[in-house]
């Protein structure tokens, strides 16, 4: 099951050519660029491992995109996303994030029912791929 | 955005090229004019700069032609004395690359070692590639680059920001554009000692020092752009300081004349103010008399040479 999360995930994977053109977009805006990866998919995972610093105060995408292709050799076989981060009075936040890199097999979320009393049923998902240790989840 | 290799495909390359057209397209000859006009002397440094700009005008229209195979080797090494017009020329040639599309923003980056080199153990890495990454698609100009490498040291850490450099100066070429910067003498036992420096560089250009006419030139230019004027006298006076100072310790060309200047304009607003009682003109404030060059130390046999200001 394809993990669909932030900007542009009904699309097909971004090239490469189309996340350098998005993120030179988020460096015009003046936004800090983030590499952050994890191999936990599920929705509720807000925070996944950052790669390296944010990175500040940058003019073009060519060192954001060597960076990402860093983290690719490193941990090709997780998700990797981009996020904007908007520093500015008001914001304070981030402005957009898109996955630029997802493992090959998506095995997808397991739906777990709970029965409690009476007949209420208590609904989860569980990634499949969390029943392994992490680092060892995706074949890595 | 479009590299200038990406911008045509070979299917639609094209046969002929008004040359005229590309010339005015580009808009090189205003850089240049205004590089001429801007930088008194410094004629073996502009023919460079004119031979260059040419070069990748010719460049640019192979690649429309799909004839280019490979992307031009940009990296530059500026030698010569201090205040010889370096990190201006740079600043410069910054503007003429990113017009010619050679590169993608045009900054520049200004560093020195202490930006390059970290202070212990997994510093240096990190904070090179940091530099790096800032440079992209512009300009990396290092100041002073032979104090990356100290022999005298074998554990330094300059060695290990150079082979990262040297690395992204290679693959990434059509990335951004190095340019280092120093003194000849030193500059030429920084390439001895690492060659990989000198064949990774394109264009090696030396900055001559600068007569004592065109030092009077460059005063003469500064000092109307701040709106202000020599008298005839203090002309007279001012090729006498330049003589002098000259023969001083720690000259260093167009910057010793800014700082004199800084300091002449100090006395003559000295000397307008200790007379209260009187309407001033235009022309007063603007005049600067003979009186504030002679009160120079540098005539009296002192050194107006500024107590450790650094020098490029």
């Amino acid at each position: 099951m394809r993990v669909t999360q932030g900007c542009f995930s009904f699309l097909p994977d971004l090239t490469d050519e189309q996340i350098t053109a998005q993120v030179q977009y988020c460096l015009e805006k003046g936004w800090a660029v983030n590499i952050e990866f994890t191999d936990d998919p599920h929705p509720r995972n807000t925070y996944w491992e950052m790669w390296g610093l944010p990175m500040f105060d940058l003019r073009d995408a060519a060192g954001i995109m060597r960076e990402l292709s860093e983290c690719r050799r490193v941990y090709g076989d997780r998700y990797i996303r981009m996020s904007g981060f908007d520093s500015s009075h008001g914001w304070e936040s981030v402005r957009i994030s898109f996955i630029v890199n997802r493992p090959k097999e998506e095995p997808g979320f397991r739906l777990e029912r709970q029965e409690i009393g009476g007949r209420s049923i208590r609904y989860t998902t569980r990634a499949y791929a969390v029943d392994r240790p992490e680092g060892e989840r995706y074949g890595g | 955005m479009t590299k200038p290799a990406t911008e045509s495909a070979p299917g639609d390359a094209v046969d002929t090229i008004d040359l005229r057209k590309e010339f005015e397209a580009v808009d090189i000859a205003s850089v240049l004019t205004e590089l001429d006009r801007e930088l008194i002397g410094l004629v073996p440094v502009k023919t460079r700069i004119r031979e260059i700009a040419s070069l990748l005008l010719v460049e640019r229209i192979r690649q429309k032609m799909a004839l280019a195979t490979t992307f031009p080797t940009l990296h530059m090494s500026f030698t010569g004395n201090p205040g010889t017009g370096k990190t201006t020329v740079a600043l410069r040639m910054a503007g003429i690359l990113h017009k010619l599309g050679f590169v993608r923003r045009g900054h520049v980056i200004n560093v020195t070692r202490d930006d390059l080199v970290g202070q212990y153990i997994g510093h240096t890495a990190p904070k090179t590639k940091e530099i790096l990454k800032k440079a992209m698609g512009g300009v990396l100009f290092i100041d002073e680059a032979y104090y990356l490498y100290r022999p005298e040291n074998e554990r330094d850490y300059g060695q290990e920001s150079i082979e990262i450099l040297l690395q992204v100066m290679e693959s990434q070429r059509e990335d951004l554009v190095v340019i280092l910067a120093g003194y000849g003498d030193r500059m030429e036992k920084f390439f001895q000692s690492n060659p990989g420096f000198r064949s990774r560089i394109g264009h090696h250009i030396d900055f001559p020092d600068y007569s004592d006419a065109e030092l009077l030139a460059i005063a003469e230019l500064m000092l109307n752009e701040q709106n202000y004027r020599f008298s005839e006298e203090a002309r007279e006076a001012f090729i006498r300081y330049i003589a002098v100072r000259k023969t001083q310790p720690l000259f260093s060309n167009a910057r010793s004349i800014r700082n004199a200047l800084d300091r002449i304009r100090l006395r003559q607003a000295n000397r307008l103010v200790s007379r209260l009682d009187r309407m001033l003109t235009s022309e007063d404030v603007m005049g600067i008399e003979a009186g504030d060059v002679l009160a120079s130390r540098v005539f009296s046999g002192g050194t107006d040479a500024p107590g450790g200001r650094p020098s490029t």
